[in-house]
């Protein structure tokens, strides 16, 4: 099946970039089916890429209206190739270990929580009610995994270990979060999109509050990975499209 | 896993509709928060629940199953126990 080509608006680039993140960052979540743990966090992680999953198909479904080229959401998913993909990069590297993914999830969720509760008040209607839908489940998200990271942190000197070599590659990947380019700008400006920078002060709070109860230090300002929102990305993402894409793309149309 | 470290907990759910929590199956967890957690994400994926309970299973004190004559047995003989030898007239209607 041929990929699809979009003409991008920054609203639609803006919407797309909120979606590709999710989907992303839930199929990796999702790789963890049958081989978490403890059948608990089995559980409890994939429900966590179910939630992420449903929140991209809300977003792919506003961008194609948005677009008005009649497309579904899985043209989206399954149409397009990596550097069309502008997902944040930290959501596209490998599954990693159960350490990894907690303080993945926990950088994650310590930003997704308060810009969905800041995006409620988005002029985007749309926007605003899948905010509202997706605040509920993040706070829920940020809960479970910050729980994990104080026990991984404080727990046995190998969960420490794995927890601080989880926070030395992940680190210099979250100033993308509050990157600002002119999609950014242009969003902030039509009060669509919640401004990074206000942001800010809540995510470091969160750290703060469970880096002190995990007794983990606090990871040293660095350079920052960037370019996952323009579509330049770790050779990671090509791998698991390759997986994700190739039932629809090989069989077009396929059902059961 | 060491079970000193994943302790089981009994889960206790109550729905939307029941008054009382239910014993619905347990969970391994390290402390009652990640129980609470684990039953959450374990036991409340339908819209089951709108309150959970965690109790560690080692608070239970459970009767023997040996003991299952002397405990149970004496009660089959007093069916006069079971509310079922009262008529009740008709004008009480549907209780």
């Amino acid at each position: 099946m041929t990929t699809i080509h979009l003409e991008e608006t920054p609203h639609l680039t803006y919407v797309l970039r909120l979606a590709d993140s999710a989907l992303v960052l839930s199929h990796r979540l999702s790789e963890w089916c049958g081989h978490a743990p403890m059948l608990e966090e089995d559980l409890a992680l994939t429900n966590i890429a179910l939630d992420l999953l449903g929140q991209a198909r809300l977003l792919y479904e506003h961008a194609a209206g948005l677009e008005g080229k009649g497309r579904s959401e899985d043209d989206y998913a399954y149409l397009r190739d990596a550097p069309q993909f502008k997902n944040l990069l930290i959501c596209e590297l490998p599954r990693g270990d159960f350490a990894f993914t907690i303080v993945r999830q926990t950088f994650f969720s310590a930003f997704f929580h308060p810009y969905w509760q800041l995006a409620r008040g988005s002029t985007d209607r749309t926007l605003a009610a899948i905010a509202e839908k997706a605040e509920k489940e993040v706070a829920y998200h940020l809960r479970h995994a910050g729980a994990w990271l104080v026990r991984l942190g404080d727990g046995t000197e190998e969960s420490r270990r794995r927890t601080l070599e989880a926070l030395d590659t992940l680190w210099p990947y979250t100033g993308e979060l509050f990157e600002v380019d002119e999609v950014g700008e242009a969003m902030i400006e039509a009060g669509i999109g919640p401004d990074p920078a206000s942001i800010r002060p809540v995510f470091e709070d969160t750290l703060d509050r469970l880096f002190a109860e995990a007794d983990l230090p606090r990871p040293a300002p660095t350079w920052m990975q960037t370019g996952g929102l323009r579509g330049v990305h770790t050779e990671h993402l090509g791998h698991m499209l390759a997986v994700m894409q190739h039932l629809p793309r090989a069989y077009p149309g396929a059902r059961w | 896993m060491a079970e000193a470290k994943m302790p089981l907990w009994e889960v206790f759910i109550r729905s939307r509709t029941g008054l009382a929590h239910r014993h619905v199956g347990s969970v391994h967890a390290a402390d009652a928060e990640m129980a609470l957690q684990a039953a959450r994400d374990t036991y409340t994926r339908r819209g089951e629940g709108l309150s959970i309970w965690v109790v560690p299973s080692a608070a239970i004190t459970a009767s023997d199953p040996a003991d299952k004559g002397p405990l149970f047995e004496p009660t089959a003989s007093k069916i006069y126990r079971h509310p079922s030898f009262y008529e009740i007239p008709e004008e009480v209607g549907h209780m």
